[in-house]
């Protein structure tokens, strides 16, 4: 006979089965992996000049950011396709388990899949572009992980509206972009901030920090109180 | 003593898209251990009022009791139905075990997989295969592993047998009929007359998303005698 399950493992288990498909096929890993190096190459053949010096932290933010923003789309867009096929998700919404808590168990594993991916281009982007990324380490992943974050909030939901949609690839780009834009714009500016070996700034950085905390509550509620209508279709 | 096993009820349930009435004031039993089956041409209405009836689609008006209690988007309502499409709902890159035990976990059930695939006839599958290797049978017979893992009393086929080859058809067959020994509330949306007119208990026909016709079925019917009724009914040819 079922029994009641808790909110929390029903969210693991949702996260820990998108992560054991990613285990098993390693699809999305490799294409977000791929799209990155290719891009901090390109960007280091671009800016880097021949003696070597240490690109401008706001040109590394970028890029980091721009890492963030294309590889989040490729998880998000492949994460969806594997509930849309075989129509797992109706499998899913048939289950007892609370609409809130798929949301946040597809939401923790694109976290997790984005950060992988961000790791590696933050190191790729201290290599390339001697990046100071050391100097506030801590922070700057923090940072990072709170943009992943939020960016995800939204783009669970927009996914998730967009899952029966044909054009869904092209769509997920076009609504997902002006909605993250404060949170781009935060982050590349308190991201620059910490790479600058210059002029640290605490408090600027506390508050673009502040900023993105505000903003991540403000998706994740949005992100809870949406998802089952869009989810359900209805 | 036990309670006598509890009948599905719908009073005057529509469903309304925009300007579209996807169903029109549907007043319908179901009863356990009966084969229920749901006729109807294309856009009757049959896979809205499945959809009700597995609490994914909120009714516009109207209610739905399951002996005397409610049937809607509840955690407690969702765990006792149990749902069968034409697309099996399983994760295509997970293995058969992965599936089922994931689901068992949602569903939070003690089961046991492997006793689950035997039921099946899947006890010989390569249980960490991914599912979309399957054949389509293969997949429709862990489908319903899925729907039957957590003991369900109220069981939804949606075109269960659509691009299912004559074996796999017949083996469903078979299942329908264990199910409803077991008592379950089966019910049934088809296009495939001559499979399930040996099956069927109770009849119901939508037509343009009414009820036209919702009655017990005295003597085992035929295909012919279904596509008869059908005809006559809706006016529609088969």
């Amino acid at each position: 006979m079922p029994r009641p399950n808790g909110f929390v493992s029903t969210v693991l288990r949702i996260a820990a089965k998108d992560l054991r498909i990613e285990w098993r096929n390693r699809e999305i890993t490799t294409t977000m992996g791929f799209f990155a190096i290719l891009m901090v190459l390109i960007f280091a053949f671009a800016f880097v000049n021949p003696a070597g010096d240490a690109l401008a932290p706001e040109v590394t933010a970028g890029v980091l950011w721009v890492g963030l923003l294309f590889s989040g789309t490729i998880a998000l867009a492949r994460t969806f396709d594997r509930e849309r096929d075989l129509e797992a998700v109706r499998a899913l919404l048939l289950s007892p388990a609370p609409r809130a808590a798929i949301y946040l168990g597809k939401l923790v594993g694109v976290v997790f899949l984005m950060l992988i991916v961000e790791t590696a281009v933050t190191l790729l982007s201290a290599v390339f572009f001697s990046a100071a990324i050391g100097r506030h380490a801590a922070w700057l992943a923090g940072f990072l992980a709170l943009g992943t974050v939020g960016y995800a909030a939204v783009g669970t939901v927009v996914s998730g509206a967009l899952l029966r949609s044909k054009s869904r690839d092209a769509l997920i780009a076009a609504l997902l972009f002006p909605l993250v834009t404060p949170l781009v714009m935060a982050g590349v500016r308190g991201t620059s901030m910490l790479l600058n070996p210059e002029t640290p700034d605490p408090e600027s950085i506390v508050f673009w920090t502040q900023f993105l905390v505000v903003v991540d509550a403000v998706f994740l509620l949005i992100g809870l109180w949406a998802f089952e209508p869009v989810i359900s279709g209805e | 003593m036990t309670a006598p096993p509890a009948e599905l009820h719908l009073e005057g349930v529509g469903k309304t898209y925009g300007r579209h009435r996807a169903l029109v004031s549907v007043t319908a039993t179901f009863s356990p251990g009966r084969i229920n089956t749901i006729l109807g041409p294309n856009g009757a209405g049959k896979s809205t009022l499945l959809g009700i009836l597995a609490t994914l689609v909120r009714p516009t008006t109207g209610s739905i009791r399951w002996g005397d209690k409610p049937l809607g988007p509840t955690a407690a309502a969702r765990a006792a139905v149990g749902y069968v499409g034409h697309d099996p709902g399983l994760y295509g890159d997970l293995g058969a075990l992965d599936n089922l035990n994931l689901f068992a976990g949602l569903y939070g059930c003690d089961v046991d997989p492997q006793a689950l695939l035997a039921q099946v006839g899947l006890s010989h599958v390569e249980p960490l295969a991914p599912v979309r290797t399957y054949s389509r049978g293969m997949q429709q017979r862990l489908a319903l592993a899925r729907a039957l893992l957590h003991q369900p009393a109220i069981l939804l086929f949606d075109e269960p047998s659509a691009a299912l080859d004559p074996t796999g058809a017949a083996w469903l067959s078979a299942q329908l009929a264990a199910q409803r020994g077991a008592g379950r509330i089966v019910v049934v949306v088809t296009h495939d007359l001559d499979a399930v007119a040996p099956l069927t208990d109770h009849l119901t026909i939508l037509r343009r998303g009414r009820l036209a016709h919702h009655a017990p079925v005295q003597t085992a019917l035929t295909g012919t005698d279904l596509r008869r009724i059908y005809t006559e009914t809706t006016g529609a040819s088969t």
